[in-house]
């Protein structure tokens, strides 16, 4: 079984049990990559279904305020890239859900995109999504993403028209990375009406995975998905429960918080269509 | 990435279709975003082969922003320097006192021709958020401007000006609230607004077309001041010198002078308080090819490609990337480019006000630094033009506190 199939196995057998997956978001580093793989093992004991893990950027244009303070926090500690991998290669990751890495293509053009998708499959990354790489760019690190074993997750975005949607659909693989709304990443109340529209269409285009991110934090809000998505992704609602250790709350305190929320949402997300 | 070189002659035919300048820029952004850039891209084509778009760009430009400009000699700062004759390209002279607006009435017009209500803008220094409230207010637009809480208190009098004109100015208080974290909160803003909102933005950075826009609406600064030296020197300067924040009265300077192989162009970047990283914002000089803001250029960062700390004596300069076609001519080396200090600005700014009776903006400081420099080593029979950005009067505040006066 190569790295890359891993997410797409993970996505079959959910569709032959009738279950949407659940992906949580955590950020890397935050407050420190100690903490980071706790909450890996948390998630995973949780029977959740993939982890995406965000590398913590500068400048990160698609998040809103939780993710940016997390990220903040990490770099405040001056976190490196190699201590996230060196992090994650300490985890048996064949036996945990399959790690996507979110990095922006700065990180992986500084280090070199190939010697950074290098890196990540070696250390136990199944896939990367890149979300400032937009298709029309992306057709070199497709390739070499290929060539290392990792699945490149495309974004299609509300604003995205069908014509580039197609597109972007013939470069993707793994899964593809449904933005709820427009606009960026943090919770949301009410998902807009347009969106199951959207997925009905994506759904007669491709034979890919439709993962829904952004705004979603409620096990309802997984109801209204469950007929039109193959799976959803809770970042902030994830990261928020780290705010607490600012505020001298315990790791243990937040691991079971950080339990709880996903815990609700993998039965959520379980329950058979 | 792919591996196109940029080594050799520059040529002002860039960019491509899909926005590099040899192999810079490009667009590097969130998907949320890649269909506006592309409707922009469609009807600023259709707005270029427009004559009525050109023909109101030119009557706003001539009436309201009062071009063109002088290009004024320098007497006695000329005198002072005792070699080759200076020019000043009069940019302060604009309304609102900068080149900004040259770049936010052309974009206004884009925004009313796409029928969008609502216009948000970054600012640095205040130049370009002033210039964009100047222009929403003449076209009745709603205006957003996103401001570094430190540039908020640097540039006092442009805040409150932005706010008489009717926009919102919303302070920006992450990361190290200056220019480019303005700029994040602008694209955050983008990302939820863009079916009805145009992003302005303020230089020639940013994701493919806004460097070629924002050149090409800068141009009419090298135009008119290509043309005026012929008038009043008969021919071509032998150097032109402009400032480099993102780069925008710089590439709008350069772009018309870029075929003429004996025209010497020097960008002057911010040197800070020195050479150390943190202390400067000189990104050509110490930079590295990276992401930043959506576009591929030099850049400052670390190891990781984490944006770096910068600093400057100028809002408008205190900036870790730069514009990709600034990249181009670099690598090709069409253009020098050269670091002044913070001192060395501040000297200047005291010296243009003692010799010219002109207070320069501390941007615009930073390139009459570095011609005084130039011009001792010419000639009294050679040419510098040199562009003055903007007025320096948003800067008492700052220039009198460094210097230990009260303003009272
Ligand atoms: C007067 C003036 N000059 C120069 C700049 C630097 O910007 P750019 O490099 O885009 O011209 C600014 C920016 O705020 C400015 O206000």
């Amino acid at each position: 079984m190569t790295n890359s199939s891993r997410i797409s196995q993970t996505f079959a057998k959910l569709k032959q049990a009738g279950q949407l997956a659940f992906m949580p978001f955590i950020t890397a580093g935050d407050p420190d990559m100690a903490m980071t793989l706790s909450l890996i093992q948390e998630l995973a004991q949780r029977g959740v279904d993939l982890i995406e893990v965000g590398f913590p950027y500068s400048d990160p244009i698609a998040d809103g305020p939780v993710i940016q303070a997390s990220y903040t926090r990490a770099l405040n500690r001056k976190l490196k890239v190699e201590d996230i991998f060196a992090g994650v290669a300490t985890l048996k990751t064949a036996e945990l859900p399959p790690l996507v890495g979110m990095v922006s293509y700065a990180l992986l053009f500084r280090r070199g995109v190939d010697a950074f998708m290098a890196r990540a499959a070696e250390v136990g990354f199944a896939g990367l999504i890149i979300p400032d790489l937009p298709a029309d760019e992306a057709s070199e690190a497709a390739a070499l993403a290929k060539k290392n074993g990792l699945d490149l997750v495309q974004l299609i975005a509300p604003t995205t028209p069908r014509d580039r949607a197609i597109k972007i659909l013939n470069a993707a693989s793994g899964f593809v990375y449904c933005i709820s709304i427009a606009g960026i990443t943090g919770v949301r109340d009410q998902l807009p009406p347009e969106l199951r529209d959207q997925l009905a269409w994506l759904r007669q285009q491709t034979k890919l995975p439709l993962a829904v991110g952004f705004g979603i934090s409620k096990p309802d809000q997984v109801d209204v998905l469950r007929d039109v998505a193959d799976g959803v992704i809770v970042g902030s609602a994830i990261v928020k429960q780290l705010d607490a250790l600012e505020k001298g709350g315990t790791r243990e305190a937040v691991l079971s918080e950080v339990g709880k929320v996903a815990g609700g949402l993998v039965t959520a997300t379980h329950q058979a269509k | 990435m792919s591996t196109t070189t940029t080594t050799g002659a520059a040529t002002s035919q860039v960019p491509d279709d899909l926005g590099r300048f040899g192999e810079f820029g490009r667009r590097f952004v969130p998907e949320t975003l890649m269909h506006a850039l592309e409707e922009l891209t469609a009807e600023y084509a259709r707005a270029t082969q427009d004559p009525a778009f050109q023909k109101e760009l030119d009557g706003l430009l001539s009436t309201f922003v009062g071009r063109p400009n002088p290009l004024y000699f320098a007497e006695r700062l000329t005198q002072y320097c005792g070699g080759a004759r200076i020019y000043l390209k009069r940019e302060d002279l604009n309304h609102t006192g900068a080149h900004k607006i040259n770049n936010t009435m052309g974009q206004v017009l884009l925004t009313r021709r796409m029928g969008k209500k609502r216009v948000i803008a970054e600012t640095g220094a205040g130049q370009h958020g002033v210039a964009t409230a100047t222009a929403c207010a003449r076209f009745g637009l709603d205006c957003v401007v996103y401001m570094g809480e430190e540039d908020v208190r640097r540039q006092k009098l442009n805040v409150f000006n932005m706010r008489m004109m009717g926009a919102e100015v919303r302070p920006v208080t992450s990361g190290s609230r200056t220019l480019r974290d303005a700029i994040n909160e602008a694209m955050r803003d983008w990302m939820g607004s863009v079916q009805n909102t145009h992003y302005i933005i303020g230089s020639v950075v940013g994701p493919h077309p806004f460097p070629m826009m924002v050149r090409d609406f800068q141009s009419v600064i090298g135009r008119e001041a290509r043309r005026q030296c012929q008038e009043i020197v008969g021919r071509l300067p032998d150097e032109v010198i402009a400032c480099v924040g993102g780069g925008s009265n710089s590439a709008g300077m350069f772009y018309p002078f870029v075929d003429d192989k004996t025209v010497r162009l020097t960008g002057v970047e911010a040197g800070g308080r020195g050479p150390q990283p943190g202390d400067h914002a000189s990104t050509l000089t110490h930079g590295v090819k990276g992401v930043l803001h959506g576009s591929y250029s030099y850049v400052l960062q670390d190891v990781d490609g984490q944006t770096a700390d910068v600093h400057s004596i100028s809002a408008g300069l205190d900036y870790p990337g730069v514009g990709p076609e600034h990249s181009y001519w670099k690598d090709s080396g069409r253009v020098d480019y050269v670091s002044i200090t913070d001192q060395e600005a501040l000297d200047a700014f005291q010296t243009m006000a003692k010799l010219e009776g002109i207070l320069p903006a501390l941007e615009s400081s930073h390139a009459i630094a570095h011609t005084l420099k130039a011009a001792k080593r010419r000639s009294p029979q050679e040419v510098i033009v040199v562009c003055l950005s903007g007025r320096g009067d948003k800067d008492v505040y700052e220039v009198a506190r460094l210097l230990g006066r009260d303003l009272g």
